[in-house]
């Protein structure tokens, strides 16, 4: 038995291709992330332990304020601490060290010097180590001197001799300083990781990086030799007391690479998203594939039936088929997705100046998910083909006899069932007030449940919305021949058609939320933002971009300027036990008008010293009311603050709004971020954005903005999220075609006398191709149909859900939606060119000839 | 076996036609100088036993197949040598088929069956003519049945009354009774011969029942590709007689070549 299933598997090798595809793309997927995430884990870890390679241990202080995602404010060791770490025994060195990050290099272009990883430190130079030294030049001397390293050198082009512009992070204001060497790394590099590093003499580095003359970052200590880094650790951190962190190389190593690995987490879902994409679409795809194969061997089964296989051996046999398909599949799928991870891998470390790929390695995980993945999936998906095959009657099937189609009732009614518990699924995930999990557990669910309902009541909707469709196409005869031939066999055109459907519905599902999101996200900011201009710049690391306040002033005096409000912020901020964000305005009452913040309760007229203003949803998140004291708790000191007023919801300004000296004396700065700027009525936007472009001459970090482009700027994370979810789309797409061909090169088979006859009597190739590619077309038109309606309505009714979260407006992505719909016709066109072809080539004679 | 052209004129003939598959040991010559005319408006039958290239004399008159030698002509219109979109257009024009299977589409109805070859090339059917074809195949009732819904000699009908709605100038039916009962085939022969006496319209069938043959108004017997005897007004008896001849006698080509 298991010899006549090898030899049928072997004689038809397009099939294998063809369902042993869909396999090999999920299952690709599914382990290239996995590859990709061990891959980069791995570049990080490695890059760290090449950065802590020398440090037997380190110790800080423990901030005050932790920041978040992986913002720190600088600590500060003073002289007295080393004198206690240099006594405690084991300890052969204790030096003071100043590292702070936000030392920022201005180029010749007056604009900050881009870097990549956002990391650009200060530090002083304590000299060559087996990681640093000096390439060339010679060590800062005097505190007006310093060195760069070579990547700094490299993205600047700053040379020996001349003279760099620094904005330095203890006053955040910009000094010059002479270029006196240039540092290299051990083998040769620029950097270790794609850092920039200005080295300054400790004097200079502890007060331009810190702030304050006889403080260290850290205290890099060196163990005495023979003595254990553990033993050690636990004697300096029962001497220093636990306001400090004593921390191993190693430990260090692990802490700082952790975040990085984090934010690359992001592609590992995107993959893994690919990979069930794909694996759902492949599932319709080898339902389909194994459908057609059964019934090819239908007459080749019932035969062996006749001669006396059970009906055991019959679905074991094509179960075998199934579980060599996927079997073969899953390996091909892991060897693609090794290959995929680590050019992915390659690829997002070139995004990365100076990280290293590690070598390849593949993940346990991958191997064991991609064999049960793909092996289980296929067998699964052949189950019921090979179930039906079993339960023909040999005699009916030996027959030349076509078997009479089934009636749908019993899918249909399935399908609606399907349909409604997914549904209920996703209604009770929106509505329900459950846990934050239980939600998206609920309504994940319910879309995959729904997925399939729908997917179930494709049959039924097929002869009538196909009829329809291809009312487009019976102008002619070729057309007329190609759309009966779509509705003919509706199981198999809507189980094809479903693996489109589920492609589409997804993605546009998608794209009505984000852009449902964005819309709203417009609306929202155009409402309330009264600014014609805005001032602002990225944030790319704990120290905020400011305006140089010299700058602002002249602005200010600009003709066409109306009112201009500078805003400061401090994120390094808890009120109580929670993380905060703080504000202050320098000219609330136009900040008001401005930002159109309204009064929701109290008072929000004026903010005196002592005083905050939260907006409705802080102020709910804080269980406050007006009247309530809260304990804020800022870089330079705690105040207790009373609440004077609320103000109605804002998506410009949210958070905690205090006074502007009191933000003088707690924040680390209070330098102005950003700035909102109206004009004069008859001025010329355009031309006032010039003007206070060319005055932002001291303020490297900032642009200008007009209110259109800084909503554009403000929204650019959805224009990315939609493209993000066209890119799923191909994939989908691609798996889809695949069915549709698929679908149409069995179909061509199967009908070869037909149209062997079609050619006799007259019937030209190209009226032949032209039949072939109407059907494709009108299969595909009906998968996307039935996509953007499900996706659609998915889209839809998570958005009319979620109303009172900010989805304000429903807005549909008509323009994506046509896109999909010439999409659609694109696919019908391109599948049916390799089974038109087919079917124009075949041999008349052959074709009409008797078996 | 010339001079038994009718008044009037040759429907199709081929000229000195060889066909050769392979080459080498494993060459097989389906046919040997087949030099034969087939009378307009007349029932011409192929005989011969199995292999002896009576099929692929059919396929090569109707343009399906291509000649290793020789000319093949429909009336005035020389075969060979035409390209595939040529030949596609002849066999729109000018030929009809009939086939052992039917071959009918089974999304069609019966009467857009019918129709099709008009359809193909763009064509209206003649109102009066598929009245007369479809009275004279007795489909009236069924002409809005698909295919599934007919009986098999229903459907041999419905092909019948497909290649004659064309008004072509040869129809070639392929044993058009091999898959049938004896009455309905005995219905469809009867068809086919009223079509040759009422209509004029000329029919070449292959087929190896000698009933079947006896319908015709001539029987041309074919033996190893070549012509080996024929025989006018044949009877079933008379057709029994001359197989159970050329089979005893051993073909020879010396026979096939002396009597043309």
């Amino acid at each position: 038995m298991i010899k006549a299933t090898l030899k049928s598997l072997l004689a038809r090798k397009l099939r294998l291709l063809l369902s042993g595809l869909a396999v090999v793309l999920a299952v690709t997927f599914i382990s290239g992330s996995f590859v990709l995430t061990d891959t980069l884990g791995r570049s990080f870890d490695k890059l760290f332990e090449t950065v802590y390679e020398n440090t037997d241990i380190q110790v800080t202080t423990k901030p005050p304020i932790e920041g978040d995602a992986g913002f720190a404010l600088p600590t500060s060791i003073r002289s007295e601490d080393i004198a206690k770490v240099k006594a405690v025994p084991g300890v052969e060195k204790a030096t003071g060290q100043i590292a702070v990050n936000g030392a920022r290099v201005i180029g010749r272009n007056n604009k900050l010097v881009p870097n990549t990883t956002g990391t650009r430190l200060g530090a002083n130079w304590t000299g060559d180590d087996e990681v640093a030294k000096i390439r060339d030049g010679q060590a800062p001397t005097s505190d007006n001197e310093v060195m760069l390293n070579g990547q700094v050198a490299k993205d600047s082009g700053y040379k020996i001799g001349e003279t760099v512009k620094v904005k330095t992070p203890a006053d955040n204001l910009i000094h010059e300083f002479k270029v006196v060497g240039i540092v290299g790394n051990s083998g040769g590099r620029d950097s270790i990781g794609g850092e920039h590093i200005v080295f300054f003499t400790e004097k200079a580095a502890q007060e331009f990086l810190l702030g304050a003359p006889g403080t260290y970052s850290l205290i890099d200590v060196r163990a005495a030799s023979g003595v254990p880094l553990a033993t050690l650790q636990k004697d300096l951190r029962a001497a220093l007391g636990d306001q400090y962190l004593v921390e191993t190389g190693a430990e260090l190593a692990k802490k700082n690479a952790a975040p990085l690995k984090q934010i690359f987490k992001f592609f590992n879902y995107v993959l893994l998203g690919f990979g069930v994409i794909a694996l759902m679409v492949g599932i319709f795809l080898i339902l389909n594939t194994f459908s057609i194969v059964v019934a090819q061997r239908t007459r080749e089964l019932a035969l062996m039936r006749a001669m006396g296989a059970g009906r055991g051996q019959m679905v074991g046999s094509v179960l075998t088929e199934a579980f060599i398909v996927g079997l073969i599949g899953s390996t091909l799928g892991l060897l693609a997705g090794v290959g995929l991870g680590a050019l992915g891998a390659w690829g997002l470390a070139q995004t990365v100046d100076g990280l290293e790929v590690a070598g390849l390695a593949v993940p346990p995980a991958a191997i064991i998910l991609a064999f049960a993945i793909g092996i289980p999936v296929t067998l699964i998906a052949a189950l019921m083909p090979a179930l039906k095959a079993a339960f023909i009657p040999p005699i009916a099937a030996m027959r030349d006899a076509a078997t009479a189609d089934r009636p749908l009732t019993w899918i249909t009614i399935s399908g609606a069932v399907v349909t409604l518990i997914g549904g209920t699924f996703l209604f009770l995930g929106l509505n329900g007030t459950g846990s934050g999990t239980t939600t998206l557990l609920l309504v994940l669910a319910g879309v995959l449940v729904l997925l399939v309902g729908s997917a179930l009541l494709t049959p039924f909707l097929c002869r009538p919305v196909v009829s329809v469709i291809g009312r487009l196409f019976s102008w002619s005869v070729p057309g007329k021949l190609g759309r009966r031939n779509s509705s003919r066999n509706p199981r198999r055109t809507a189980i094809t058609a479903a693996a489109v459907m589920i492609g589409i519905a997804l993605v546009t599902g998608i794209s009505t939320i984000v852009s449902s999101v964005e819309a709203s996200a417009t609306k929202a900011i155009d409402k309330q933002l009264a600014a014609d201009l805005v001032i602002s710049g990225e944030q790319t690391s704990e120290i905020p971009p400011t305006i140089d306040p010299a700058d602002l002033s002249r602005i200010r005096n600009i003709d066409g300027v109306d009112r201009t409000v500078a805003v400061t912020y401090e994120f390094f901020a808890k009120a109580g036990d929670k993380d905060a964000f703080v504000l202050a305005y320098d000219d609330w009452a136009a900040a008001r008008a401005v930002l159109h913040l309204e009064q929701e309760s109290g008072n929000i007229g004026e903010i005196a010293p002592g005083q905050v203003v939260l907006d409705k949803n802080t102020a709910k998140d804080a269980n406050l009311k007006v009247g309530d004291t809260v304990n804020l708790q800022l870089p330079k000191g705690a105040k207790q603050m009373q609440v004077v007023g609320i103000t109605k919801e804002s998506d410009v300004a949210n958070g905690w709004t205090i006074s502007m000296p009191d933000a003088q004396a707690l924040f680390r700065s209070a330098a102005p971020i950003s700035a909102y700027l109206t004009i004069d009525s008859g001025a010329s936007a355009a031309a006032v954005k010039k003007a206070v472009d060319a005055d932002l001459r001291n303020s490297p970090e900032v642009t200008v903005q007009t209110r259109d482009e800084f909503v554009d700027s403000q929204l650019f994370f959805f224009t990315f999220l939609i493209g993000a979810v066209q890119v799923l789309l191909m994939v989908a797409i691609a798996i889809s075609v695949l069915g549709v061909i698929n679908t149409l090169v069995l179909s061509v088979l199967e009908r070869t006398r037909e149209l062997g006859m079609l050619r006799a009597i007259g019937l030209r190739r190209s009226q032949t191709m032209r039949m072939i590619t109407v059907e494709s077309v009108v299969i595909s038109l009906f998968g996307t149909l039935l996509g953007l309606g499900v996706g659609a309505g998915l889209g839809i009714s998570v958005v009319k859900a979620l109303k009172d979260q900010g989805f304000s407006t429903l807005a549909m992505p008509w323009g994506l939606m046509g896109a999909y719909l010439l999409a659609a016709l694109v696919i019908g066109v391109g599948a049916a060119v390799i089974p038109a072809v087919r079917a124009a080539r075949l041999n008349v004679l052959n074709a009409i000839a008797y078996e | 076996m010339t001079g038994t052209i009718e008044a009037t004129g040759t429907a199709a003939r081929t000229v000195d036609v060889w066909k050769v598959y392979g080459s080498g040991e494993a060459q097989v010559i389906a046919l040997r100088s087949v030099s034969v005319e087939l009378g307009k408006g007349k029932f011409t039958a192929i005989m011969g036993p199995s292999g002896s290239g009576k099929s692929t004399l059919m396929h090569c008159l109707a343009g399906l197949d291509s000649v290793t030698r020789g000319e093949v002509f429909i009336g005035d219109t020389r075969l060979t040598g035409m390209n595939d979109k040529k030949l596609t257009e002849l066999r729109r024009t000018k030929v009809g088929f009939i086939f052992q299977q039917f071959n009918l589409l089974p999304t069609l109805t019966a009467e857009e069956n019918i129709t099709l070859p008009l359809s193909i090339a763009g064509r209206k059917p003649d109102k009066a003519w598929f009245d007369t074809v479809i009275d004279t195949v007795g489909l009236r009732d069924r002409l809005k049945h698909r295919p599934t819904q007919l009986s098999g000699g229903q459907q041999q009908r419905v092909a019948c009354a497909r290649a004659l709605v064309a008004r072509p100038e040869v129809i070639f039916a392929d044993e058009p009774t091999g898959n049938l009962d004896s009455k309905s085939g005995a219905e469809v022969l009867g068809f086919l011969r009223n079509s040759v006496r009422e209509f004029g319209q000329t029919i070449v069938m292959v087929t190896h029942d000698p009933v079947a043959a006896s319908y015709a108004d001539r029987v041309i017997f074919l033996a190893d590709g070549a012509v080996v005897s024929e025989l006018f007004e044949p009877t079933a008896d008379t057709v029994l007689d001359k197989l159970k001849n050329i089979e005893v006698n051993a073909p020879s080509l010396t026979k096939a070549e002396a009597q043309q």
